[in-house]
């Protein structure tokens, strides 16, 4: 028998993390919802215009790419291009070389896990720093993120005790502040240990060239104030067209993310420090990613470069909930991963493509979406194309609808497939010859059937609409 | 690596070139992200206050004040930008050990750090750093607590109006309140590796 692997993935999930990862997503939907619309009297209306104006970004980006490297390389910034995951890592690889450095340490980047730059470097004898809190756990335990904002939703406070303990970070102790504190101690002589930091980018502007990044704990800011090189990785869909557009997605982006009005640091950099500064770097690198970017444009789903990773739509989906990160055996979990990752997956697009079927097309994410993607259309349009191109992942669990639309179509089929409804009550999904509904039912439990007394309701029913009528009359 | 600008960039096009029609840039009014209860908020001083309160930092008028804070909680050394340092020693009793210089190979031996802020963010609470106004970016990161001096003439009221005069320095950087992390169990911790006390001492 066939199981969507995200099924198979919820079901075996340890309880516990199911729970971290269920009351996680849901408290940040709930801060996320009422900051939103405590704050703004139609919030529906900024992610509209957000959405369109990532949107014309999309749509301009053969305009907007060469306008932004003019801006960057005036303003100093030296600018590098890559294809591939790989040429991303050769890149940032040579500019350590060219500096001698052996250290690096980084900031959270998304677009450094899609191209596994720290597995890279560390094999060529680069100590590559983690030093987001979450992330440093997660490179300490060689584990994946399991969200874009939250990478340890899936863990306790026991198993990162644990790690710190392994690690050489102190003894067991799985107090959060005590944890913390650790990591702050043993992470800031790495930033000034290290000759390059590394970040990613949550915008930058076309019209300015500056490279906007946001972080909470300070870690970014950190790796730019102790080394003299930053190196900044950038997917090729990042860009705004406007500094002013910034007062619309900053505010957007830290409210959909994590409920906050603004993240605690924004930083805005045009280039190397100024003068009589003395901290922070004296090169200033962008290198900007392609890896399968230009391939989704060119796709039906090319609202999807909209994003600006703020997790959002995963802290709602209802199967990310039940099925956590890691079900999704790829970068970008969730509504905006089921698009992206089969995707940015290029020539292995067949192997992730049942991620869009694991949705109920609830709709849920289009609607918290910053950027207003219309992520369900997307899976639609995503399905339609693991159908063509015949994806045995995709497949898997299908119902076989053939047989639904001769039943639905047939009235004496139809009577027949009520009355065995009845018969599901009593008779264990197991020995119904259905391969498709014995996978679903494997993992989930079928309300009790109560299908077929609609018709012999209507052939008996009273008439109500007219007497409430003339009571009204007479009222 | 040209070669690689030089394909990505062609991908791009002929990516886009079937397009019928690109979408249009739309334009949006300032009023359309300013927060219902900041309309018409007209003390940003006062608005200001509040906000960094709402996000954990501490708003101080005085520089008595400041050294109260200090000393009740026994944070004696530290590191006071040089052109800061005049107005405010007055008000530092002997007790306190205060440098002008930051030595980055003892950064764990200053417990807090007083810089100059080029401005403040009213709706939400946020002082405003640059490479031109702040003596060094360190100093206002690495100690346990961070003092930006700020005056009160150059407080904006809200982020579009600080994003329209952000200017031409190379960086910039926005704090609001302490540095903070949600990534175990969602508990909040407050300084993870910036300031854990984020103070904005108010002047004129
Ligand atoms: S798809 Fe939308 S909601 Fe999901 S992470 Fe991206 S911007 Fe946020």
């Amino acid at each position: 028998m066939k199981f969507q692997q995200i099924d198979q993935f919820a079901a075996n999930l340890r309880a516990d993390t199911r729970e971290s990862v269920h009351s996680g997503s849901k408290a940040g939907h709930e801060k996320r919802t009422s900051v939103l619309f405590d704050h703004y009297a139609d919030p529906n209306r900024l992610r509209q215009i957000a959405g369109e104006i990532k949107q014309h970004v999309v749509e301009n980006l053969d305009t907007y790419l060469p306008a932004v490297e003019a801006r960057l390389q005036a303003n100093g910034v030296i600018v590098h291009w890559a294809s591939t995951a790989e040429a991303a890592n050769e890149a940032v690889y040579s500019i350590l070389q060219a500096r001698g450095a052996k250290k690096m340490v980084k900031a959270k980047t998304m677009v450094s896990e899609e191209t596994e730059l720290g597995h890279f470097l560390e094999k060529r004898g680069i100590e590559c720093v983690e030093t987001d809190l979450g992330e440093f756990i997660i490179q300490i335990d060689g584990d994946h993120p399991s969200h874009i904002v939250k990478p340890i939703i899936h863990k306790n406070r026991r198993e990162i005790a644990t790690s710190f303990e392994r690690h050489g970070l102190g003894a067991y102790n799985d107090d959060p502040e005590t944890i913390t504190r650790r990591a702050r101690a043993h992470l800031r002589h790495k930033y000034l240990e290290a000759d390059v930091g590394l970040t990613g980018a949550n915008f930058v502007v076309a019209e300015s060239g500056r490279i906007v990044l946001v972080t909470n704990e300070g870690n970014s800011r950190f790796c730019l104030a102790a080394t003299k090189c930053h190196i900044a990785m950038i997917g090729i869909e990042k860009i705004l067209p406007r500094d002013r557009d910034l007062g619309l997605l900053l505010n957007l982006l830290a409210r959909s993310g994590t409920g906050q009005q603004l993240t605690v640091y924004t930083e805005f950099i045009r280039g190397p420090k100024a003068a009589p500064q003395e901290d922070g770097p004296e090169e200033t690198h962008v290198v900007f990613v392609d890896n399968g970017r230009s391939e989704v444009l060119a796709s039906d789903c090319r609202e999807i470069l909209r994003c600006i990773r703020c997790g959002a739509c995963l802290n709602v989906c209802p199967v990310y909930r039940q099925a956590s990160g890691h079900a999704y055996r790829s970068v970008y979990p969730g509504p905006v991963g089921a698009v992206l990752s089969p995707l940015l997956a290029g020539k292995q697009f067949p192997e992730l493509a049942d991620l869009p079927k694991a949705s109920s097309l609830c709709g849920a994410c289009n609607e918290v979406c910053p950027v207003n993607i219309p992520i369900p259309d997307l899976l639609l349009r995503l399905r339609e194309k693991g159908k063509r191109e015949g994806s045995e992942a995709a497949a898997a669990a299908t119902p076989p609808m053939g047989a639904w639309s001769v039943m639905a179509t047939q009235p004496a089929a139809w009577k027949l497939a009520m009355f065995g409804g009845k018969i599901m009550n009593v008779l264990p999904a197991k020995y119904i010859p259905v391969p498709a509904l014995q996978a679903w039912q494997a993992k989930r439990t079928l309300p009790a059937w109560r299908g077929g007394a609609f018709r012999s309701w209507l052939r008996t029913r009273a008439q109500p609409a007219a007497d409430v009528r003339s009571a009204k009359s007479e009222g | 690596m040209s070669s690689d600008r030089d394909s990505i960039l062609s991908r791009v096009r002929s990516a886009l070139a079937p397009l019928p029609e690109r979408a249009a840039l739309p334009d949006w009014e300032r009023e359309l992200v300013i927060m219902r209860n900041a309309r018409g908020a007209v003390d940003a001083v006062a608005l200001f206050s509040e906000r960094l309160v709402l996000v954990n930092g501490t708003p101080l008028t005085s520089a008595a004040d400041l050294v109260a804070l200090l000393e009740k909680n026994g944070w004696r050394r530290g590191y006071c930008d040089p052109a800061l340092w005049p107005g405010l020693q007055a008000a530092f009793p002997a007790t306190f050990t205060v440098e002008t210089l930051f030595d980055r190979s003892r950064v764990d031996d200053y417990q807090f750090g007083i810089t100059a802020a080029a401005g403040g963010i009213a709706e939400t609470g946020t002082v405003i750093l640059t490479d031109g106004g702040t003596s060094r970016r360190l100093a206002a990161l690495a100690p346990w607590v961070h003092v930006a001096v700020l005056s009160r003439r150059t407080i904006f009221v809200d982020v579009p109006e600080a994003v329209a005069a952000l200017g031409s320095d190379p960086n910039i950087i926005w704090c609001t309140g302490p540095s903070k992390t949600a990534d175990v169990e969602g508990i909040l911790i407050e300084g993870v590796h910036g300031p854990g006390i984020q103070v904005a001492l108010l002047v004129d």
